[in-house]
Order: C-alpha cells, then structure tokens, then sequence
C-alpha cells in the first residue's frame, strides 16, 4: 500500500510529463481530465455558439430552457440521446457503425501531446507536431467511410466533396507549421525541435512569439494555418460539404441520434485540437502575454491575478442579468438558477486568488484562453463570412495557399540563413 | 561481432498484441470481397505496423507511415474504390482461376525464407544500441540532407513525374 | 518459452515474411486490381518493417532512410497504378484483371 503511495507521491516532485517520467497513473489521471475538459468545452461551445450566433444576427437565441439559456446544451443532449436510431437500409453495418469512431478516435487522440504547461501535458513526444499532423489526417478516413457507408447520394457526395477538401488544406496547413518549426531552430546551438513543449519552450528561450518573428513571415505562416484549420474542420466559411440548404447535411445526413452527436463531438474537438496547435506554435503557449516587454516580478503577480478576476468578471454579469430579469413570479426559478450560477463562477474567481491555486493554474488558464479566444473566432467567421463555391473552395487550397506557404518557407529559411552568417 | 546478451528490446505484450493485428489486418485484406472492408483492413495494419516501428525506436518513420500511408495514400484508394466500384463485381468469382498455383508458389516462397532464416540464425546480430532516441529525427535529417541529398532530390522528381502521370491518364480529355 | 518472450530480431523478421507471404498471395491469387494494387502495398510494408528492424540492430539510421524513400515510392506508384485503373476501368467497365486481355491471341 504505502508502495502504492510513494508510485503516486512520487511523481509530483518530479518536472516531466507523466508519459516522460513512465507514470501509468497519473497519465490516466491526465487523459480524463484533458477528456473531461474537452468534452465540457465542446458543451459551452454549444451554447456559446448559438447565443453569439444569434446576438450577431441581432437575436436573442435560446433563452427559456434555463436563464438565458444555459441549460441548451444538456437538453440537446438528451434530445439526441433519446432520438430514433434510423439506420438506412442495405447500409454497410459494420463501415456505418465505425466511421463516427474513427473520426471521434482522430479528433481526440490529438489531446495527447497538446501542452497545457511545461509538464501539463499527457506526454511530450518527440516528434510531436508530426504525430498531430497525422492522427488529425486520420479523421478524412472516418468521413470517408461515413459517407461510404450511408448508401444514398447525398451523403456520398458530401463525403467526397468534404474530403477533397480536408486533404488539399492539410498540404498548406503542413508548409506553414514547418515554417514554424524551422523558427524554432534559430537559437544558440542551431538545433530545433519537433516536440510541442520543446517548440514554446523555444520561444520563451528566443523571446519572440513566433507570430512576430522576422516580422511578417510569422504573421503570414499563421494566417495560412488560420484559414487551413477553418478549411480543415469543415466550418464556415469552408462548410459548403455540410450545409443544411446545399446538401440536406452532408456525410452525416443518415446519422440519427446519438451517431450524430459523436460526429459533433468530433467536429467541436476537432476545432480545438487545431486551436491547440496554432496556439502552441504560434502564440506562445502557455506563456503569459508580454513575457519579455513586461518582465518581472511585480508584472508576473499582476498577471497572476488574471485567472480570478477573469471568473469575477463571468459572476459580475450574472449578477448583472440577474438584476435585469424581469420581476415575474414565472421567472423565478430562473432568476435563482442564474443567480447560483453567479455565486458559483465567483466563488470558482476567489479560489483561483489563492496564491498555491494561482501558480499551478498560471499556465492552463492561458492556454486554455487562448485557445478560446480561437473558438470566438470560429464563430465570428459563421456569423460574418458567406460559403465559398466548391471550385472557389479547391482554388483557393491549392493555387493561392499552397504558392503563399512555399514563398514563406523560402522565406523563413532565407532570412533564418542570414542571421545565423551575421 | 559477438553477439552480446541485451535486454527485452520491446515489451512481448505489445510486440504479439501489434503482430497479431497486423497479421490479421493482413488477412483480411487478401480476402474480403467487399474492397472497402479491405482498404480499411489495410489501414488497421498500417497503424499497427506504425506502432511497431515506435517500438523499433524509429519515431520519425512511424509519423511519416501515419500521415503518408495510413492519411494519403489509404485516402486515395479509398476514392478510386469508390469511383470504380460495381455491384456486380461483388456476385462474380473473387480468386481467379491459377489460385492454386499461386499457393504453391507462395508456399515454397514460405520455404525458401523458412531456410535462410534457419541457416542465418547466428549472424543476426544483437549489438546494445549506443545512441540516444531522442535526436532520432535530427540524425535522419542529417543523413537525408547530407550522404544522400541526391537521392531525396531524385524522389520528389519521381513524385512530380508521378503526379503529373496519374492526372494525365484519368483525364477523360487530354 | 524464453525464446518467445524474449524479443530479438528475428521475431521482427519473421513478421516481416509473414506479411510478405500474404502480399504475395493477393497479388497471385485476386481478381480484384485495387486488392491487388493493396497486395502490392503489403509487400512494402513488409520490406519496410525489415529494413527498420535491421536499422535498429546496427544502431544506424540508414534503414530508416531506406524505408522513408521506400513510402515515397509506394505513394508515387499507388497514384500511378489507380490511374492506369482509372483510365482502362472508363474503356472496359471492368475490375477483374484476368480481362484485361485485349491483346490476347
């Protein structure tokens, strides 16, 4: 037993990852909370989306199944849950049963390596950029049996249409991650790296956020990797392969159900495996903004602060809107649920003050804000850009973004010369 | 060259559970008559064989295996069967007529590796690996772009002559 | 039993045959070309497992070389072969290898 203790103990002195250091447990421990995490995130995301998709459209959303809404997301699921499991006849079975696992296996198996801090992650392989590349280009193999599968037209042209894409955009999105990692190799010892903690750690090392580094090759490699992610997960406005008025829905129109909710999940986790990888090698990581302009202690314990004045701030506008609730007694219930909600994201802000809280949050609550502001933008780009044309689509992958990341490479690897000669 | 005692390179657990995926996977593939289930037949042994090569310390390669065969070139077969998949093919004879001729020849194949294998025991060698895994993708960058940089630049001409090759003849007008 | 749970090289090489055997097999034995064009990828990938287990025995990384420039060839050549199936699948709606016999006496 105190073995048993002393194997668990044993690892939370130590600075490596649990896969680095060899330790069963707590990767386990570590796959279920990043599983956990994913999975509440892909919740919000469900009812950020439609609430911002509707104020954008100047709208209310939903607003009566808990205040303002809240509760959306657990009554979809539920919903989908108790739906009729339709399957269309002379399906392929097995193919048909398989494809919203694969796609689910690709989206998730990315959260291996992402790097929620120095050690805050499952494991930190060596090639680790090349092992995300890879697992997310698994998931072309599940929409492509999905849409096999369904035995109907809709669906098998959706499927094509979505995976000629999803492979053309993995070409460019690959030129402008090696642009960043050929970034990572301008250092002392002129040695780069492929692993994702390696990669931000090179750029606190390098003091640069290689978005701006040999201004604007950084800016324009991560451009491209925005507009290929968007591309890659099939999302407006590159989702003309699942739009309900083009293509009744695509590879998932035969999917009912609970089938359905796993291709959504992985579309949601999808998006954020990608938001994972552009943050991680682009912006920075876990670091805090501004680590080399805004040095030093005091600057450190300001932004130490943000993690709970940002959950403050989340309870100040419930107490906002639980203020402007409309004095009714049918609004009762609601007004109390929001009410709780907003003690409940306030008391969550004064832990994270606590200074033992505070320094192991650092970290994760920047990651994790930055790759929420990404999820914003995903949604800023549904509600803002029209769908582009198929042909418009493909021209764009492959005449447009693939020349542009080649000229960046070219670029970076020029410039990168220069300052190593000087 | 004496061959020196190492220790268990990989654990025996994975090592039989992978082989016997792939073995299975492989199976399957020559068998099916559906070509779909076949393709992904084929995907599971790619995955699995790269699994192996993690095993084999050869990370970089198995990454490549990933996004190259299992994610591209599995992409693509999974496309042209689509593409040229009849249902008619699926009532006819799957193994051609010579099958038995081909078993044999594959079974004195089968003997012919049984006896190398047999007399080459001893020269398989056993050495302790004396480098570190961890700059394994750094040193097939340095070989790669150093002794044989003239064969990488003859691949990706291969691949252009292979691309342009392939769009040309499934053109419907050229 | 120690032999068995100790893995050497040869555990990586006869699975490597093995593999061979069945590629070989399918391209003998089908009449489907894509199973067969699949066969033909077995058959590399086994030469691929070779070389890498080879590659680790003698602690250099030539036979990781070898196997990268073999999957390059195997891409460059599965493209190639789907398009020759491609192009003769529009002329004869056919899949079966044993009629592509047009030059046949």
């Amino acid at each position: 037993m105190t073995e048993f203790m002393r194997y668990i103990s044993g690892y939370l002195t130590s600075d490596k990852t649990p896969g680095g250091a060899g330790n069963m447990f707590w990767a386990c421990v570590y796959i279920l909370l990043v599983f956990a995490g994913v999975s509440v995130g892909v919740i919000c995301m469900n009812w950020l989306e439609r609430k911002i998709l509707a104020h954008m459209q100047v709208r209310l959303g939903p607003m009566r199944v808990g205040p303002h809404g809240l509760l959306q997301p657990f009554a979809d699921a539920l919903k989908l849950l108790l739906k009729e499991d339709i399957i269309p006849a002379e399906a392929d079975l097995v193919i048909f049963w398989s494809a919203p696992f694969i796609v689910d296996l690709a989206a998730f198996t990315v959260f291996v390596v992402v790097p929620f801090g120095p050690t805050h992650a499952i494991t930190d392989m060596n090639i680790g950029i090349l092992f995300m590349l890879g697992v997310s280009s698994l998931s072309v193999l599940g929409i492509v049996m999905a849409g096999w599968a369904s035995n109907s037209h809709y669906p098998l042209i959706g499927a094509l249409r979505s995976s000629a894409q999803m492979v053309s955009y993995e070409v460019a999105m690959g030129l402008s991650v090696v642009s960043a990692i050929l970034m990572t190799s301008m250092n002392d010892t002129g040695t780069g790296t492929l692993s994702m903690i390696g990669i931000v750690q090179q750029q606190l090392i390098q003091k640069e956020w290689f978005i701006f580094k040999f201004f604007p090759l950084g800016l324009i490699a991560f451009f491209i990797f925005a507009v290929a992610m968007v591309a890659e997960t099939n999302r407006a406005p590159f989702d003309l392969a699942e739009a309900e008025s083009e293509l009744t829905a695509g590879f998932h129109t035969e999917y009912s159900g609970f089938r359905w909710s796993l291709f959504f999940l992985a579309e949601y986790g999808a998006m954020m495996a990608v938001s994972s990888i552009a943050v991680t090698l682009w912006l920075g990581g876990w670091l805090r903004p501004f680590p080399n302009l805004l040095a030093g202690t005091t600057w450190d314990q300001i932004f130490s602060y943000f993690p709970g004045v940002a959950f403050l701030l989340l309870g100040a506008i419930c107490f906002y809107n639980v203020a402007r609730m409309p004095k009714h007694p049918y609004f009762r219930i609601q007004t109390i649920g929001l009410a709780v909600f907003g003690v409940v994201l306030a008391l969550v802000g004064l832990v994270l003050f606590i200074p033992a809280v505070s320094v192991r949050i650092q970290d994760i609550f920047w990651f994790s804000a930055k790759v929420a502001a990404f999820m914003y933008l995903y949604i800023w780009y549904r509600g803002t850009f029209p769908r582009y044309r198929f042909d418009q689509l493909m021209r764009m992958g492959w005449k447009v973004l693939l020349p542009l990341g080649l000229g960046v490479l070219i670029l970076t690897a020029g410039v990168g010369l220069l300052q190593i000669r000087s | 060259m004496n061959p020196v005692a190492e220790p268990a390179l990989a654990t025996p657990f994975f090592f039989y559970l992978l082989s016997g995926l792939m073995l299975i996977g492989g199976i399957l593939v020559i068998t099916r008559k559906n070509a779909v289930h076949s393709a992904l037949a084929l995907i599971v042994t790619l995955l699995a064989q790269s699994a192996i090569y993690l095993m084999l310390y050869a990370p970089f390669v198995a990454g490549v295996q990933i996004i190259l065969y299992a994610g591209g070139i599995m992409v693509l077969f999974l496309f042209v069967i689509m593409l040229v998949n009849i249902d008619r093919a699926l009532k006819e004879r799957q193994f051609n007529r010579q099958w038995l001729v081909g078993m044999a020849a594959a079974t004195a194949l089968g003997g012919l590796f049984i006896a190398v294998y047999a007399r080459g025991k001893a020269i398989f060698p056993e050495r302790i690996l004396t480098t570190a895994e961890g700059n394994n993708t750094q040193r097939v960058a340095d070989m790669l772009y150093g002794p044989y940089m003239f064969a990488f630049e003859i691949a990706s001409l291969l691949l252009l002559v292979a691309i342009i090759g392939a769009v040309v003849m499934a053109k419907k007008r050229i | 039993m120690e032999s068995l749970l100790h893995i050497t090289t040869l555990h990586y090489l006869v699975l490597g045959a093995a593999l061979f055997l069945l590629g070989v097999i399918g391209v003998l034995t089908r009449r489907n070309v894509v199973i067969v064009l699949m066969s033909i990828e077995l058959i590399l990938n086994a030469v691929n497992l070779n070389l890498i287990a080879f590659s680790r025995f003698w602690g250099g990384v030539h036979g990781q070389i070898f196997a990268i420039f073999v999957i390059t060839d195997a891409a460059a050549e599965a493209a190639v072969g789907l398009g020759i199936l491609i192009a003769f699948f529009r002329n004869k709606e056919t899949v079966n290898v044993d009629e592509v016999n047009l030059l046949k006496w």
